[in-house]
């Protein structure tokens, strides 16, 4: 079927987008600490994981396999590199820590930009086609269970009181710096799977592909879904991937358009409803079909 | 004195003769970052594009026929009436709802003028027209081209106009003391929204000179020339101090020659990562900024 052939990728696409948007969310939502180079740690991910199939993977085991233990070192490596940014980085609040953010997330992709081993300015190729629906998938529950479950626990409420308020969290307590950084690294990490399993169905990359457009793009996908709703994270990821595609059926100059079209949104949702689509809330499905009574979550 | 040490000084001397030029360009745009977050303490991202906007204004211009020496004012009008107008319609509205609303704006303002730019006018650079006529004069093994000169001059002058508006002027004192404090100031019966708007105005029409001069310099103009020079300026202003004027111009004047020392003498594959090394290093140690206070956050 050839709509399947269409449909496929932009589904695998919409699947890594969630992924994105869940652990930007976590970072910018929950957290409160504003982050602009996503799309850095999505460049990480993407080609460590990459760089592990098409040089040390053993061909013995099985491409599920193989592709698992590239999205562990995708996790693994984003993960690292958030901590090396966010342990100087964090110290800073605000506008500071959205500059120092995004000047790393460029030097990240000029880094690699300079290294002849996955290809530089070339691109890198020959990437094995591991991922599909299912495995894309499957990480993106992954993901949503995991932040869902962090945030219903102490260290989730520790992280959300650094948003409210952080000199009153640490006023009551709190270790802000720790757990500012564990926020950071694990939307980091979260960032890198998406990018091992993005690399895996491209099956090319180019450090252009994760300019600082991207992650502005992630950041639009959660204002418009609502700061700090792993919902509204979802929503929006999904909404803005399946956007330009619609705009391309409706003729080349608009699908031109797309940036300017973004960025127009981007300015009128903080002009007339800075919440996003969901707000703070979320949308619970157990709750939806009666099977969980109404909790009292914050 | 052996020759390759005479052939290092006379590369020291080229780089710093570049640097300083790049340098120059950096201290102008960095002005306009310096002056609207001293007043309103919003990072303005689209000041780059607002560079980008005074470039093409020059390069229709001169491509029209109009002399260098008008079309540089009416370019620096042009880029400073497209502050005022972004200022009235996005800034003003939002700038009550706090630092990271009005700081998403602000990107959402520039991704639009960036994507708009290349909608309306092509992705290509376009060569910019060699208005003055280059000459290269020859010092020793040292290159000065008549646009480098053009550009310190130019931006020299600017500098000291900039000086005399905001010590000696009405308007000028009203600035300052916008800054200090928007509400005493409000109360003293100045009308801060006014200030707010001269102000955009004068730091992207400093910026919209400093696109007809890097036109001029490397003969391009594109509608993506704004990003990366806006983002080193920003640099070259927190390197400075914020919000301090004469802090925009030491900042941008050592990233300049950093930049070209660096590029020079090592790797030129990582010139842009540079600017941002610095200002993490800044950040880091001293992020008040050279010219600086620290000032203590309280409750």
């Amino acid at each position: 079927m050839q709509i399947f052939d269409y449909l496929t990728p932009l589904a695998m696409n919409i699947g890594v987008f969630i992924i994105l948007a869940v652990s930007l969310n976590l970072i910018n939502g929950m957290c409160g600490q504003f982050s602009l180079g996503h799309a850095g740690f999505w460049a990480v991910g993407a080609y460590t994981g990459a760089a592990y199939s098409v040089y040390f993977a053993p061909t013995a085991l099985p491409d599920f396999i193989n592709l698992f233990i590239a999205c562990g070192i995708g996790f693994s490596c984003a993960a690292l590199s958030g901590v090396i940014i966010g342990v100087p980085c964090l110290r800073l609040r605000g506008d500071y820590l959205a500059i120092a953010t995004l000047g790393f997330g460029e030097i990240i992709r000029i880094v690699i930009m300079n290294m002849d081993v996955v290809g530089g300015p070339r691109g890198f190729t020959n990437i094995p086609h591991w991922s599909n629906i299912f495995w894309i998938y499957l990480w993106v529950l992954i993901t949503i269970v995991f932040v869902a479950n962090l945030l219903s626990g102490t260290h989730g409420r520790a992280i959300i009181s650094i948003r409210e308020d952080e000199i009153a969290a640490e006023a009551m307590g709190i270790n802000t710096f720790k757990y500012k950084t564990l926020a950071f690294v694990i939307g980091a990490g979260f960032a890198g799977v998406a990018g091992a399993l993005f690399a895996h169905a491209q099956q090319f990359l180019h450090p252009n592909g994760f300019t600082f457009m991207w992650s502005v793009i992630i950041l639009l996908m959660i204002i418009l879904g609502g700061l700090g709703s792993i919902t509204g994270s979802v929503i929006g990821a999904v909404v803005l991937t399946i956007l330009p595609e619609l705009l391309r059926f409706m003729g080349e100059t608009v699908s031109q358009w797309r940036m300017v079209i973004y960025s127009v949104l981007l300015i009128l949702l903080m002009l007339l409803r800075p919440a996003g689509i969901f707000g703070k809330r979320e949308l619970n499905i157990l709750k939806l079909l009666g099977l969980k009574r109404e909790s009292y979550h914050g | 004195m052996s020759d390759s040490t005479a052939y290092f000084f006379w590369d020291l001397g080229q780089y710093l003769i570049n640097g300083i030029t790049q340098g120059s360009i950096y201290a102008l745009v960095a002005l306009g970052y310096t002056m609207v977050y001293g007043i309103i303490k919003l990072i303005n991202f689209a000041h780059g594009e607002f560079y980008m906007v005074g470039a093409f204004t020059g390069f229709f211009l001169i491509h029209s026929g109009v002399p260098f020496f008008l079309a540089m004012p009416l370019a620096m009008l042009g880029s400073g009436l497209a502050a005022v107008i972004v200022e009235r319609l996005v800034y003003r509205p939002i700038r009550s709802a706090g630092r990271i609303p009005a700081l998403i704006t602000a990107l959402g303002v520039s991704l639009f003028l960036q994507y708009l730019g290349q909608n309306l006018l092509g992705a290509d650079p376009r060569s910019f027209p060699d208005a003055l006529g280059t000459k290269t004069y020859y010092l020793g093994e040292l290159m000065i081209s008549s646009t480098q000169i053009i550009i310190i001059i130019t931006t020299i002058v600017l500098m000291l106009f900039l000086r005399w508006l905001v010590t000696s002027t009405k308007i000028g004192k009203a600035m300052r003391a916008t800054s200090f404090s928007m509400d005493a100031a409000e109360l003293m019966g100045i009308n801060t929204d006014r200030v707010i708007s001269f102000t955009f105005f004068v730091g992207a029409a400093l910026a919209g000179a400093a696109g007809v001069l890097v036109g001029m310099y490397y003969n391009t103009v594109e509608p993506m020339m704004g990003l990366i020079p806006g983002l080193k300026a920003f640099v070259a202003a927190v390197l400075g101090g914020i919000g301090i004027i004469p802090g925009a111009v030491v900042g941008g004047l050592v990233l300049g020659i950093a930049e070209n020392l660096v590029v020079g003498f090592w790797v030129s594959t990582y010139r842009d990562a540079i600017a941002f090394g610095i200002l993490i290093l800044i950040l880091l140690i001293k992020p008040a900024g050279l010219l600086g206070k620290n000032t203590r956050e309280k409750v």
